[in-house]
């Protein structure tokens, strides 16, 4: 058995570099929002926003030195929530479509 | 086989569990029990997340019309708070694998104050909305158009801001056993799995408002 137990201890100028990255992150997703950039706007807040949260869990969540396993958990767990937001999306989008008439009620319609 | 010598290893140690073989294979399954637990938390939000992805497309004049009521600054500073508590608790870890008890119990103590800040600006918000009757029900009053539309955007603001206090608010729980437990000095750099397990719950509530922030009160 590997006995070896000695985690990966990031010095602190780390988290200081990654709090202060966040920090810019919130100030330039605040800047942004002054100007308007039409539907650009959301595309780049939410692009801030993804950006930001891989920082987090990156580093402060330490999944660069985790166990191969829980980097799978983490994936997965993306993997599900893309499932749930594009299979959602593609049921509301197809909610107005109408059945394609056949003919044969136009047809009865028209006796 | 090394089993033998495995089940020597966890005796030598007194804070393995006795159905793990090393420090190491519990430590390892407390991190993937935790982001599994994450995982869960994640369709959680996500579910709220898909409702506000097709009232938002359903209706984009009207949610931009009511994120211009919502408070930005007070939005904004919340955001670097919760910021501010992830670093924290991202030191209170690093403090605990250096074996720096004292720091170790500062750095909760700053994440809870940062964490309680947070909540207080929140119940200021929320006081806000509800003498502006932009609470959701047969008190809500919208002067302009769309205020059928517009008060589907409140109800989610209320659902996703709700449930993330309500999970800061077990965050603060968790960090006052993290606290009192690390003040008995519990926490040593062979052993410090539960303040990493606390710091990823804290992290993930932090991931959250980040989203939730530009979803909300900006665009």
């Amino acid at each position: 058995m590997d006995q070896h137990q000695e985690h990966h201890v990031a010095p602190s100028s780390m988290y200081y570099a990654i709090f202060a990255i966040l920090i810019c992150c919130t100030g330039l997703t605040y800047f942004v929002w002054t100007i308007d950039l039409g539907f650009l706007n959301i595309v780049v807040a939410l692009s801030i926003a993804i950006f930001k949260a891989t920082l987090v869990i990156r580093y402060f969540m330490h999944v660069k030195w985790s166990p191969i396993l829980s980097k799978m958990a983490v994936a997965t767990s993306l993997v599900f929530l893309g499932i749930l937001l594009v299979l959602l999306s593609m049921d509301y989008a197809s909610r107005g479509w109408q059945p394609k008439s056949t003919g044969w009620e136009k047809h009865q319609v028209t006796q | 086989m090394s089993d033998h010598s495995a089940v020597l290893d966890a005796h030598q140690d007194e804070h393995v569990a006795h159905q793990f073989a090393n420090a190491k294979q519990q430590y390892e399954s407390s991190n993937l029990g935790m982001w599994l637990f994450l995982m869960t938390e994640v369709m959680f939000f996500g579910g709220m997340f898909g409702a506000y992805v097709i009232y938002r497309t359903w209706y984009p004049e009207a949610f931009k019309i009511a994120s211009t009521a919502t408070n930005v600054p007070l939005g904004a500073m919340n955001t670097v708070v919760l910021i501010v508590s992830s670093l924290t608790m991202a030191l209170a870890v690093q403090s605990a694998q250096l074996g720096k008890k004292k720091m170790l119990v500062w750095m909760i103590i700053l994440t809870m104050f940062f964490g309680a800040w947070f909540l207080g600006v929140k119940a200021i918000e929320y006081s806000e909305k509800w003498h502006h009757h932009h609470v959701p029900g047969a008190n809500f009053i919208w002067e302009g158009d769309g205020g059928r539309e517009v008060q589907i955007l409140y109800c989610l603001y209320f659902a996703m801001t709700g449930m993330h206090a309500v999970h800061m608010v077990v965050g603060l729980g968790i960090m006052t056993w993290l606290l009192l437990t690390a003040i008995k000095g519990h926490y040593t750099p062979k052993y410090y799995n539960p303040v990493e397990i606390c710091g990823l719950y804290w992290h993930f509530v932090d991931i959250v408002w980040i989203f939730l922030f530009p979803m909300l009160y900006l665009i």
